[in-house]
């Protein structure tokens, strides 16, 4: 077992009669898959680090409803959207902070027309204020000489217009950022999007997350980054298909930044 | 009398152009208001804004700049030598020749300037033409884009070259007219272009100039009313509902999909635990048919989505931009909007058959027009929506249609049955107990 990370559930500030800072969103990808935990842990590492006072669900969390959205099951999400709502407006949160850009946009712009109203951020954002507010500093030249990429969730950049955060945080790595062709607006999806993470591809001649992760090596990267659990997937599989692992990487931005804060 | 035949002959032509024109858009208007309800009331400066900054001002084309010069080129000839074609409509009514002319210096820069733009448009239709034609770019020739639609892209292009090259052909026997003192043809305007098509008519008598002149004159005017009409059956009738499609387009985060309220209503008495199940409905209750959930046909979609059908001009840029499209899959965006367009189409027709009455003809858009496979191999990554031109959004419709698959038909995938029956069961996509969820702190 790796060192202890501080982590204290909504239950557990409620039966000291305070509040946290923010509710951290774990998601479930976040929760149950292998990969994605480790995003979950490096960004905990990271909130210890600036000494967050935040709280998670834990078990009482459940699925936004955001994937049987996209795959038209929208009863089933407003089922979720509703239950999710009932608890969080009970704990009466205020700030949520997730790594999942899915989960991002969906508290964010589809649960206050269900009643549900929080200041929603991604994670990469929040970073970045705990950077700019000087709770977290990056130093230290752990990346330098380092070629990075980001890959741009769709739900975090064109769904939602969120592009500098994450760069500006691989920037602060003294990383070199080097730019796909088609990045920000123009990004190419992973292919794990509406709810393609769940099945198998449409016939076609190629899988999306192969095309996209052909646009990442063009740039001769050491890493690719990105902020999205999903996108973590369909990259690492992407660099397979390539025969790429050995030479590229692929980790979220809150990882970069934890490793280079060596924690 | 006879001499007032030309005014009348030019009335009669307007009138019957206009009055055609007028019942295509009665048509388009009643099809596009078979679409639901949506409330577009909110966020009224954004809406202006998104109007004056994509439609007027082409922001969006010019993301591809080749195309979007050309295509900036061309609008602006069309806008501003209609300033032109309202001289023209006035010298018809009127038995005038050159109405404006008394403006003096800016008649002459006026008439200069169209005919430069005239120029120019002949330049962007000849490339606009080769780039579908010669070089066939890869959106110009996908499947949906054989027959009709092919046919129709050229046509336009034709029409254009013609329109203007009558245009200048008008001019330069006007000018020949003008310096040889012909009576009517008062000396006016400044011809830049035409003045290079002159000379080719010289040593042709004034009758015959005057035969030319108003030969093109007749065929330029009468060629606008006729394309006026060929809107209603073309992509297009961009030219004018891209304005009102930019202005009721998207104004919230493309990630926001709409919550649907019947499932609002429905989910909240299933969660309310004062809420009877078996009460009767009383009197205030919808009667008759319950609600559908999501699209099967374009009666289920809201008119704004209807409206966009129209607007779509076939341009492709959302299925070059698609990630689905661009490795194999049958998904296109565009194809989804023409075919909400034709079966649009379909459904007016049946309508105009039957007295205004719809009369089921055993078709519908799923299936008969759009197939599961197309709509299951969206990743709902938005790409289709931001390339568009005019602020249309292909997902929307996709979205919508996955709906009644999945909540009228439980006809989605098995795998997105399994994953939504973990959801249901222990609230995670994947097999895993709840209780678990916070594993993760310790491993």
């Amino acid at each position: 077992m790796s060192e202890q990370l501080k982590v204290k559930t909504m239950q557990e500030f409620m039966a000291e009669g305070k509040q946290p800072e923010i509710l951290f969103w774990v998601g479930s990808a976040g929760s149950y898959d292998d990969r994605a935990k480790k995003i979950t842990r490096a960004f905990v590492k990271l909130l210890n680090k600036a000494e967050v006072d935040f709280a998670v669900l834990g078990t009482e969390e459940s699925s936004t409803g955001d994937l049987a959205k996209r795959a038209g099951n929208e009863f089933l999400f407003q089922m979720q959207a509703m239950m999710n709502i009932e608890l969080l407006n009970g704990y009466e949160i205020k700030r949520i902070v997730t790594c999942d850009p899915h989960s991002f946009n969906t508290l964010k712009n589809e649960y206050p027309g269900l009643g549900g109203n929080y200041d929603v951020v991604h994670h990469t954002q929040y970073l970045k204020e705990l950077i700019d507010q000087g709770r977290l500093t990056v130093k230290g030249e752990g990346y330098k000489g380092k070629r990075i990429t980001f890959h741009d969730p769709c739900y975090l950049g064109r769904a939602n217009s969120v592009y500098e955060a994450p760069r500006e945080l691989l920037s602060k790595t003294n990383a070199e950022l080097v730019e796909m062709k088609r990045h920000k607006k123009t990004a190419l999806c992973c292919g794990a999007g509406g709810a393609q993470m769940f099945k198998e591809p449409e016939k076609g001649d190629m899988d999306i997350n192969v095309m996209r992760t052909k646009d990442a090596l063009e740039t001769q990267p050491n890493i690719i980054a990105t902020g999205c659990p999903y996108c973590n997937t369909m990259m690492t599989d992407g660099i397979k298909a390539h025969e790429k692992e050995d030479s590229v990487t692929v980790l979220d931005v809150a990882e970069v930044l934890a490793n280079s804060l060596n924690l | 009398m006879m001499e007032y035949l030309p005014n009348i002959l030019f009335v009669i032509a307007l009138i019957v152009g206009i009055g055609f024109f007028t019942r295509n858009v009665k048509k388009l208007t009643r099809n596009i208001k078979l679409g639901k309800d949506v409330d577009v009331s909110d966020n009224k400066p954004q809406r202006w804004r998104n109007m004056v900054r994509i439609a007027l001002g082409q922001t969006k084309m010019v993301v591809r700049p080749v195309a979007g010069l050309m295509h900036i080129i061309v609008y602006l000839g069309f806008i501003i030598i209609n300033i032109e074609v309202l001289e023209i409509i006035l010298d018809g009514i009127l038995g005038t020749h050159r109405l404006f002319a008394p403006l003096g210096t800016v008649y002459d820069v006026l008439i200069a300037s169209f005919e430069i733009l005239a120029l120019l448009v002949i330049v962007a239709v000849v490339v606009f033409w080769i780039r579908r034609n010669v070089i066939k770019l890869k959106r110009f020739i996908k499947p949906e884009m054989k027959g009709w639609p092919k046919t129709d892209g050229n046509m336009i292009l034709y029409i254009e070259f013609v329109l203007m090259i009558l245009f200048l052909t008008m001019n330069a026997a006007d000018f020949q007219l003008q310096q040889m003192g012909a009576a009517h043809y008062t000396k006016a305007g400044m011809f830049p272009i035409s003045q290079f098509i002159t000379p080719l008519l010289d040593g042709l008598s004034m009758s015959s100039l005057i035969l030319i002149e108003r030969t093109a004159w007749w065929l330029h005017i009468l060629g606008i009313l006729a394309f006026l009409n060929y809107l209603y059956y073309s992509k297009h009738l961009h030219i004018l509902l891209a304005f009102p499609n930019t202005y009721y387009g998207r104004v919230k985060p493309q990630g926001q999909f709409n919550n649907l309220e019947s499932v609002t209503n429905e989910v909240k008495l299933m969660m309310d635990p004062n809420a009877d199940p078996f009460e009767a409905p009383t009197e205030d209750d919808d009667a008759g048919e319950p609600e559908k959930f999501g699209a099967s046909d374009v009666m289920d979609l809201n008119w704004v989505q209807l409206l966009s059908a129209y607007t779509c001009t076939e341009c492709g840029r959302c299925t070059s931009e698609c990630p689905a499209n661009q490795t194999g899959k049958k998904l296109s965006p565009r194809k989804i909007m023409m075919d909400t367009r034709d079966r649009l189409e379909e459904v007016g027709k049946i309508m105009d058959a039957n007295k205004g009455e719809f009369v089921s003809d055993g078709k519908q858009l799923l299936n008969d027009y759009i197939t599961p496979e197309e709509l299951w191999a969206c990743t709902t990554c938005n790409a289709c929506v931001e390339a568009c031109p005019v602020s249309i959004d292909p997902l929307s419709i996709i979205v919508e249609m996955r709906r009644y698959l999945v909540m009228e038909q439980s006809a989605a995938p098995m795998e997105l049955n399994n994953m939504m029956s973990n959801i249901e069961n222990n609230g995670a996509p994947w097999p895993y107990n709840q209780m678990d969820r916070l594993n993760w702190v310790n491993e």
